[in-house]
């Protein structure tokens, strides 16, 4: 595990000198025809992935009777976060010229845009409160808020769905992934309820 | 005008005297103009001949013919912008024949040379108005609707034509997955069809066109949001009632029989005020969209009266 968080800090790092490579045409690399909505795309997408890669971790490191792996759930969150954040920016100074009553128009009137808002606004308070310090602080309280990161993924897989003309097969593959880790998530808490129930009736 | 070889019996027999005599005018008329402006067999990237139309062309400066060949929204091919580029090269756009059918007292199929041989081409440049509100600067050569749909004689009842994209799922792997009911089909209200700006284009950039753009023939409706454009076409058909339209089956909410671009009326999840001109680069801001396109003095007329929101 040693060596393992630094060169998953690395590997995070990739995708997004990747996209700014091909912003900035370094290597002949390009964003194509519509540099734009492709750059915005290119960060929402890897955004998304690493939500889900957060996601992943906790079922992987139980499963796995790894628990250390719990360990690099905060720096892919944080991750997920520089992504998306980057995504809205892109669409606020490129897409939308910083012109303020449209941008509050387009996330008011247009419901794919609504909910990619919300989905970053649930995750601002995770991102803030990541650090040790916080976690002290807000104690238990500090589980229960973490636990928006699941509504703001639901809502992230909608606002990608809800932009697709015709072939939803992609939003799907993401919306797959993250009904299963929900799916294990809800199992679990269940059997977990039933557990004590059971022994508490053994004694 | 030739045939293609088949057990039909001959003309003679089956005609009335009337549209045989129509026919064989046409026949004369083919023969006339004795040139032929595709050579036969004309594969992508060959020279056309044709002149350059002013009266419709716009004078904003064209895309690049790398952004007009490598992004294209051609779902035959798959769904992203590159694919139609990639993996449009097993693409066969010919030996490619047309089949006229509906209300017209010229019907059959003809070859792709028979239908081109009267028609002198044409350059025209025009603006290119994506549903997606994206936008480009297309110089098409081609030819108008109009003139082709005239040698067909359609009947008084052909009150809208209908076009069909062939259906060809080993060479155009996006057919092999319902992404939209295929084959592809659009639809003109019999005047618009007649409008000049209506035009069949065989050709961009004084090209053959790629496969990736529509080959061997496509329509470009230059007021109207881009998927009305229907490609590599193989049915014309003259029909009574306004035919199916392959957006307006997939969600008809979102996409109507019209499509005329119309800043005004914004697609259900968002806006079409705006567009992204193709081209422009990273800090390229949007601009506006205008009425039909720009094309509001010339076909504003076909839709006096209409309820543009309702008709949408």
């Amino acid at each position: 595990m040693k060596p393992g968080k630094p060169l998953l800090f690395v590997a995070c790092a990739l995708p997004l000198f990747w996209i700014m490579a091909r912003t900035f045409g370094l290597g002949g690399l390009t964003l194509g025809a519509d540099p734009i909505k492709e750059l915005i795309h290119a960060l929402g997408l890897w955004g998304l992935r690493l939500l889900l890669a957060t996601l992943f971790i906790s079922p992987l490191a139980v499963t796995l009777r790894k628990p250390r792996l719990m360990l690099v759930r905060r720096m892919l969150g944080l991750y997920a976060f520089t992504y998306l954040g980057l995504h809205f920016l892109a669409w606020l100074v490129l897409d939308q010229s910083l012109r303020l009553p449209a941008i509050l128009a387009d996330i008011v009137k247009r419901p794919y845009i609504t909910v990619g808002f919300a989905a970053l606004m649930l995750l601002l308070p995770l991102a803030i409160t990541s650090t040790r310090g916080w976690m002290r602080r807000l104690g238990n309280r500090w589980h229960r808020l973490h636990k928006l990161i699941y509504p703001a993924a639901i809502l992230g897989c909608v606002h990608f769905w809800w932009q697709v003309k015709a072939d939803w097969r992609e939003p799907l593959v993401y919306a797959t992934v993250l009904a299963g880790l929900l799916a294990w998530r809800w199992r679990r808490a269940r059997t977990r309820r039933s557990v004590p129930a059971t022994a508490t009736a053994r004694a | 005008m030739r045939r293609r070889p088949s057990n039909l019996p001959r003309p003679s027999e089956i005609t009335p005297r009337e549209r045989y005599l129509n026919r064989r005018e046409i026949m004369a008329g083919l023969a006339g103009a004795g040139l032929a402006f595709v050579a036969p067999g004309a594969s992508a990237g060959q020279r056309l001949t044709y002149r350059k139309n002013a009266r419709y062309s716009t004078s904003e400066e064209a895309n690049s013919l790398k952004d007009i060949t490598t992004y294209n929204n051609f779902y035959e091919f798959g769904t992203g912008k590159a694919d139609p580029a990639e993996r449009s090269g097993a693409f066969k756009p010919k030996p490619w024949s047309v089949t006229i059918a509906g209300e017209a007292e010229v019907k059959g199929t003809f070859t792709l040379e028979d239908i081109l041989k009267p028609h002198a081409l044409e350059e025209r440049i025009y603006r290119l108005r994506c549903v997606e509100a994206w936008s480009m600067v297309i110089p098409w050569i081609g030819f108008p609707l109009g003139d082709l749909i005239r040698r067909f004689k359609p009947t008084s009842r052909a009150r809208y034509v209908a076009f069909k994209t062939v259906l060809r799922p080993g060479e155009m792997p996006g057919q092999r997955f319902p992404v939209l009911d295929w084959p592809y089909v659009e639809g003109l209200r019999m005047d618009e069809a007649m409008h000049p700006l209506a035009l069949m284009a065989v050709g961009l950039y004084g090209e053959v066109l790629p496969n990736q753009n529509g080959a061997p023939l496509r329509l470009v409706v230059p007021w109207k949001y881009g998927f009305k454009s229907i490609k590599s076409i193989v049915e014309i058909r003259f029909t009574e009632r306004m035919p199916p339209t392959s957006w307006n089956i997939s969600a008809p909410r979102e996409y109507g029989f019209y499509a005329n671009v119309n800043p005004a009326v914004d697609h259900p999840r968002w806006s079409q005020a705006e567009e992204r001109r193709i081209g422009g680069g990273i800090f390229s801001p949007k601009q506006p969209t205008q009425m039909f396109n720009g094309y509001a003095d010339d076909v504003a007329t076909l839709y006096s009266g209409m309820d543009l929101r309702k008709f949408f």
